[in-house]
């Protein structure tokens, strides 16, 4: 079925649009992958699976995961909270959910720094305990949990909001209880709200650069995550140790938003008609 | 299960919903809630669920009080407008999830025959594993009743069983939910503004108007006698003539009627337009024919009265009648009621 | 007429009600909170004012300061309606025309939000550096793109280019071509039927989207710092500039200029709750993940 547009403005429009990406997305992400590429196989292994390098994927990802799994958690309760329950603050605690998309990374770095510093007001009373945050892999997970903390919860919420009550209603004219209700009726009808959350903060923790540095450490082999140690190849001129580190980064990146839209097209398999 | 209500009283932060409803619901009837909308009839059959909690009276199930007993352990099978569906699970999943989450234990196997003789009781053998999105309206209306019936509950619920569906469907659907109701013998009770609905289907009709019971009978009674004449107008067309009572008799125009009981002075009388005719002269109301409506029954004549009021009425297909006609309209069958 | 959850004196049926879970569930949630979003703004303004409000005020209006304050809003200024003007384009092409490649488009739209800050970066200076594509012939030509504003700029509209665009999407999709169309029949021309017909129905998605770009827009860091070289006085911006005084251990003159961050981004929070009561923003369409709630009432 097609008919002609009657709407002035494809040309101009879409002739800008794909101008722009081309210049301003496309273009840097091809360069990029043409100056890994030029290295040749061999010598990309190399640099990409160097001991130091790997000990940046291992703290990297493990920080990561265990930011995202606080935030699955954290984000559940969050949202559930802001829709479920009237109180009062509710509206000041939903709007200041989004500060840690707000608040520049950098400041959320020495922010999250001068309270986990051993002489700060967290960092002090763990210190007792015996826990050191800043300057360890804890703090990198500090700060990725801070930087990704509204993803979770942003999703969740719209889809708890538009939850049907009849279901929750049907489910107790059957018998259910409470927690079977949750289990078996709220949380799957979650499921793809939560996994497109989780993978957004994943993806978010794997890249953030601004909030880890301060609080990291950056101890090569133990507290340096991989978007430092592109920049620190930079710093020292190896130009094609940082595009092919960075390019690693850029990979895992479009391999994580293939594996959302696989993931979430199996989940939402029920919501097909036929 | 004999289910009584005594003088409930529901309240939404100040709306009265439902005022003092009293009625007796026997073992294994098949009872019909009839009103408009505001009228309180889903808030009433909610609370009869326990999805609500009543405010004032009492409810009982049998001779137990049930005003207070959470829905989780009522027994009720209840069949929502929407059907609530499970949209993550299959047909089979939610037919099966009653007893799955019972706290009576079953095997697999026994929640297996049970799910696949309730899809053969609705008439869905082998769309058990579709998804509520892949199937029909009116089968996911039959998925709904399934699952209700599933954990073999003490009383039927049905809240606008056939709203959401099309003409046809909702009449095939509601001679079928009368064959099951008589194969089971469960106790029932649904809501419904469709008239018809209740006629065909109840037992006994339960007529209510601003949360109060205006009338409660079998179709036959509150069609023959309605009480007033808010159930005569609800139940179907009906017409209105200003009346005077004198001495027990009616007079409507030039036609008169017995009226008895009714104290002498105005009055309101209705008529069905079958109840009425069209003749040249004779007794009855003068009035001008201003469109005649062909139906494949019949005609349905739009007339005029020397008041002003509009008059409908059904008259044979043969009959020779043309717009800008002049004469009376004759009364065969009246209900008359004092003046409002 | 069903009653609504919060109008019976009773417990009304729906999970999670009772007064136990719910008041563990909120004061949890608003113990956690306190540590994790309130407690980072509070020791920024603690350790801002550490030294005193003349410190402060030094801090602030110190040389430096005030240059990397100009530098964020020269770029801002740039960056902001170039990608206002890029949102509206897309959107407009995307949802008012039917072509081949318009997933495709909506996908590499938002590559940008999936990438790190510092593959941007990197991937800019393999653009435009001496080691990039362009490098030589920039080089040749006397022209200064990296370690200058030109690359802070196209940095910042790299890391922001999906802000507003995204906004505008899905509710001109929503929205669908009628009016416009309308609009076209009777004879209006593009320009005309855009800011009489389109405009006024997008005009809070757009400040939304316009709102949150300018926020990241001024307080990006990690691509920037890659491109900007960090010279002070001359390119650095406010988030740099928050870097250079910390590792210089002038802990309150970072703080200092963090604060005004901060407020930034505490300005930008108001605006855009008020922009979401004037029915912008994600919350007030479906999400982008599908509804699975809806399904129960549709009715073929």
């Amino acid at each position: 079925m097609k008919r002609r547009p009657v709407l002035p403005g494809l040309k101009l429009t879409l002739g800008f649009t794909l101008f722009y990406v081309a210049l301003i997305v496309a273009l840097p992400v091809a360069a990029l992958l043409f100056k890994a590429a030029s290295l040749g196989p061999a010598e990309y292994w190399a640099i990409v699976s160097s001991p130091r390098a790997v000990a940046s994927y291992r703290v990297t990802v493990l920080s990561a995961l265990g930011a995202t799994v606080f935030n699955l958690v954290f984000g559940l309760a969050l949202a559930w909270v802001l829709t479920r329950y009237r109180f009062p603050g509710r509206r000041i605690l939903d709007a200041v959910v989004d500060l840690p998309f707000a608040l520049p990374t950098a400041v959320a770095g020495i922010a999250l720094t001068a309270l986990f510093a051993p002489s700060g007001w967290f960092g002090a009373p763990l210190a007792e305990l015996g826990i050191k945050v800043a300057y360890t892999p804890l703090g990198i997970m500090v700060a990725m949990t801070f930087t990704s903390l509204p993803f979770i919860v942003r999703t969740v919420q719209p889809v708890l909001e538009d939850l049907d009550p009849t279901l929750e209603e049907a489910a107790l004219s059957l018998g259910a209880s409470d927690s079977a209700i949750f289990a078996r009726v709220v949380l799957p009808l979650l499921a793809p709200a939560l996994l497109a959350g989780v993978s957004l903060s994943f993806a978010r923790s794997l890249g953030e650069f601004g909030a880890i540095i301060f609080i990291a450490g950056n101890q090569p082999m133990s507290t340096e995550i991989t978007a430092l140690l592109a920049f620190i190849r930079l710093e020292e001129y190896d130009y094609q140790a940082a595009a092919a580190i960075a390019s690693v980064l850029l990979i895992t990146a479009f391999a994580m938003l293939a594996i959302t839209n696989i993931l979430q097209a199996r989940a939402l398999r029920y919501t097909r008609k036929g | 299960m004999k289910i009584t209500l005594d003088n409930v009283v529901k309240t939404f932060n100040t709306f009265r919903a439902v005022r003092g409803v009293s009625l007796d619901i026997g073992s294994g009837e098949l009872v019909a809630l009839l009103g408009p909308s505001g009228s309180g009839k889903t808030t009433i059959l909610r609370m009869v669920a326990g999805l609500e909690y009543a405010d004032g009276g009492q409810i009982r199930f049998g001779e137990e009080d049930a005003t207070d007993i959470p829905v989780r352990e009522r027994g009720v099978g209840f069949v929502f407008q929407h059907y609530a569906l499970f949209p993550h699970m299959t047909v089979g999943d939610n037919i099966a999830f009653g007893m799955k989450v019972s706290k009576k234990k079953r095997s697999p196997a026994e929640i297996a025959a049970r799910v696949a003789d309730l899809l053969r009781l609705v008439r869905l053998e082998g769309l058990g594993d579709r998804y509520p999105a892949q199937i029909s309206g009116g089968q996911r209306q039959r998925v709904a009743l399934a699952r209700a019936l599933a954990v073999d509950p003490k009383v039927l619920l049905l809240d606008e069983p056939f709203g959401a569906l099309d003409a046809n469907v909702r009449r095939e659907l509601r001679r079928w939910l009368r064959e099951i109701h008589d194969e089971l013998g469960i106790t029932t009770l649904f809501v419904t503004h469709d008239q018809e609905e209740a006629l065909d289907l109840a037992d006994r009709v339960v007529i209510l108007k601003d949360g109060k019971i205006v009338q409660v009978g079998t179709p036959e009674e509150v069609c023959r006698t309605p009480v007033n004449a808010f159930v005569m107008r609800f139940l179907g067309d009906a017409n209105h003539f200003p009346a005077t009572i004198s001495g027990e008799v009616a007079s409507i125009g030039g036609a008169r009627m017995p009226a008895p009981g009714l104290v002498d002075g105005a009055a309101d009388a209705y008529a069905r337009p079958g109840d009425l005719g069209f003749s040249l002269e004779g007794d009855g109301v003068a009035a001008t024919i201003s469109r005649v409506l062909d139906r494949p029954d019949g005609r349905r004549l739009i007339a005029v009265t020397e008041a002003g009021e509009h008059v409908e009425l059904d008259v044979a297909p043969d009959a020779p009648v043309k717009a800008g006609a002049r004469g009376v309209i004759t009364l065969a069958r009246a209900h008359i009621f004092p003046a409002a | 007429m069903s009653g609504s959850s919060n109008a019976s004196s009773h417990r009304p049926p729906r999970i999670g009600e009772s007064p136990l879970v719910r008041r563990a569930l909120i004061i949890g949630v608003l113990v956690v909170s306190a540590f994790v979003i309130a407690a980072p703004l509070a020791v920024i303004a603690v350790q801002a004012f550490s030294k005193g409000v003349e410190t402060y005020l030094a801090a602030i209006t110190h040389p430096d300061t005030l240059h990397a304050i100009g530098m964020t809003l020269v770029t801002a200024l740039i960056a902001v309606p170039i990608n206002t003007l890029f949102g509206i384009a897309s959107a407009w092409a995307i949802t008012k025309f039917d072509f081949p490649g318009r997933r495709l488009l909506l996908v590499v739209i938002e590559i940008p939000f999936s990438i790190s800050p510092i593959v941007a970066g990197v991937a800019y200076l393999f653009v435009y550096g001496l080691q990039g594509l362009f490098g030589e012939w920039l080089s040749a030509h006397d022209v200064k793109v990296l370690f200058a504003l030109p690359g802070i700029v196209l940095a910042s509209l790299f890391v922001t280019a999906p802000f507003v665009a995204r906004e505008l999407i899905p509710l001109m999709q929503a929205q669908g071509r009628d009016l416009e169309e309308a609009a076209a029949s009777l004879g209006a021309s593009g320009l005309r039927t855009f800011f009489s017909v389109t405009l006024p129905n997008i005009r809070w998605a757009l400040l939304y989207g316009v709102v949150l770009c300018n926020a990241r827009v001024m307080g990006e860091f990690g691509a920037v710092s890659v491109v900007s070289g960090n010279i002070r006085g001359q390119t650095n911006t406010l988030p740099l500039h928050v870097e250079l005084l910390y590792h210089d251990y002038q802990t309150a003159g970072a703080f200092a200029a963090a604060s005004i961050l901060a407020g930034l981004a505490v300005v930008t929070l108001f605006v855009k709750v008020a922009l979401e009561r004037r029915g912008a923003g994600r919350r007030n369409r479906p999400a982008f993940v599908a509804e699975p709630a809806g399904i129960s009432k549709e009715t073929p």
